[in-house]
This record gives structure tokens, C-alpha cells and sequence, in this order.
């Protein structure tokens, strides 16, 4: 009961953030609605019992990478973009992708549901993860060890990438 | 836990309204909010998974696309800086340059 009424709560505030994130005209209004959206979302992991997801989400989505996009915002003065139109005229082209994906994931749900033991119901029910940190510290440093290495030095070229286009040529 | 359902059609509420909000604004910088919003989504789903099997390798891979979309970020936020201080405009539809 707690849950679905927990999840209800934080799904409603995810879907409308995510909404008014595209559709407001101001590019800060639309960051600000994003941060509520994400922290939704974290409410999302929290209800899961994804504990650790959960504070890297706050950490790392609303302190980081939404505090460089308001920097950003704020470089770029946005008073001239601000008088102009907002949208591109693609909304048919919009509605239409948007209908085709949604289209092709409803025929997977209903497909899925007609196979006989094939939906989403696995066979042993997960009756609870261990402490959330450590299993997923375990999981990442055996048997992801690599891939965690890789993203290592994928954020380094991307860190030397951003410093480099913005700097100023002299 | 609710079923999956559930978390699944969350998932793919937000990652249309970030498909749609790529296609129709023309503030790149919005585009990129979009798009953070389309790997969150995805986010959901493999968060959503890794608890209906008991699994924790989905909250692994969560985190490796957390840091991905860190990664785009700062190089996504990074060009539009330069192509800013070239162009003077953040909107889509005037970055021409490669076309005549």
C-alpha cells in the first residue's frame, strides 16, 4: 500500500516535470523543472530499495550535471533567444515518432503477456537484495572491474574534450 | 513490489516526452535536458528489473549510463560554449554551417 501510494506520488511528479521541461519557454524555468524530475526519479530508486543509485542520483544529476547546465545557461545569454519561437515546426513529425515507439513498446508488453511463461515473472521472486552499497560495490569491482575502468577514462577524455572547445583560441 | 508494469510504462512516458522534446525545441541547450531525460527513463527500467530478479547488475549498469550522461554533458555543453562564442545563437535550426 505505502508503495504504490509512494510511487504513484513520485511517478505524477517525474511525468509533469519531464512535461513542462520541454514546453516552457525559458531555458532556466526548463532546468529547474528537470531537477525536479530527477529527484523525482530518485524517489523512484528509493521505492525500489536502490539506495545507492539513489544518492548518486541526487549527487551527481542535481549537484553536478544540472549546476554545469545552469552554468552554461548563464554564459550564453538567452534575452535575444528568449523573443523568438521555441519550437521547431516538427511537431507532426514529433507526435509521430513519439506514436511509433510508443506504438512498438505497447506491441511488446502485449506480446510478452500472451507467451506462456515467457512475461516478467521470474521463477524465484527477489526476496530482498543484500545491503544495497555492498552488493553493488561487489558486483563493480569483480566482475565489472573493466568496464569500470573504461568509463575511468572515458569521463578523463571527456573532461580534457570540454576543456579544450571551451577554451578561448588565442 | 508493484509490478513491472508499472515502472515500465514510466519509463516510457519519459523517454517520449524527452523524444519529443529533442524533435521540437530549438534551444540545443533544452535538447540536451531532453536527452538527459531519455537516459534517465532508461534508467528507470533497468532499476525496475534489477529488483523484480534480485539481480544488483542493473543498478550497476544504471551507474555506468550516470556516468555516460555526465560525459555528454560536459562535452555536449562544452561545443555549444565554442559554437556560441562563433555564431552567437544556441538555437538548432541556425547552426548551418555545413550547408548550402
Amino acid at each position: 500500500m505505502a508503495d504504490s501510494v509512494l510511487f504513484y506520488f513520485f511517478a505524477t511528479i517525474a511525468v509533469v516535470g519531464a512535461v513542462l521541461t520541454v514546453t516552457r519557454r525559458n531555458a532556466v524555468h526548463s532546468a529547474i523543472f528537470l531537477v525536479t524530475s530527477l529527484l523525482a526519479t530518485a524517489g523512484i530508486f528509493l521505492q525500489l530499495r536502490a539506495e545507492f543509485l539513489f544518492i548518486v542520483q541526487i549527487i551527481l544529476y542535481v549537484g553536478g550535471i544540472m549546476v554545469l547546465f545552469v552554468f552554461v545557461i548563464m554564459l550564453v545569454n538567452l534575452d535575444v533567444a528568449l523573443q523568438q519561437i521555441q519550437f521547431a515546426r516538427q511537431k507532426w513529425v514529433a507526435l509521430i515518432v513519439a506514436l511509433a515507439l510508443a506504438g512498438q513498446v505497447g506491441v511488446m508488453f502485449w506480446s510478452t503477456g500472451k507467451m506462456p511463461g515467457q512475461g516478467f515473472r521470474p521463477a524465484a521472486a527477489a526476496a530482498g537484495l543484500p545491503p544495497n552499497s555492498e552488493a553493488v560495490a561487489k558486483s563493480l569491482f569483480s566482475t565489472y572491474l573493466l568496464p569500470f575502468e573504461i568509463a575511468s577514462v572515458l569521463l578523463l577524455v571527456a573532461m580534457i574534450g570540454a576543456v579544450v572547445m571551451a577554451k578561448k583560441r588565442t | 513490489m508493484l509490478s513491472i508494469e508499472h515502472y515500465l510504462f514510466l519509463g516510457l512516458a519519459l523517454f517520449v516526452i524527452g523524444v519529443i522534446g529533442v524533435i521540437t525545441r530549438r534551444n540545443v541547450i533544452v535538447v540536451l535536458m531532453s536527452i538527459e531525460l531519455i537516459l534517465n527513463a532508461v534508467n528507470i527500467n533497468l532499476v525496475a528489473f534489477s529488483r523484480l530478479y534480485g539481480d544488483v547488475v542493473g543498478q550497476v549498469f544504471a551507474l555506468f549510463i550516470i556516468a555516460d550522461a555526465a560525459a555528454e554533458a560536459a562535452v555536449g555543453l562544452g561545443i555549444i560554449i565554442a559554437f556560441f562564442r562563433n555564431r552567437e545563437t544556441v538555437l538548432a535550426d541556425e547552426m548551418d554551417l555545413l550547408k548550402w
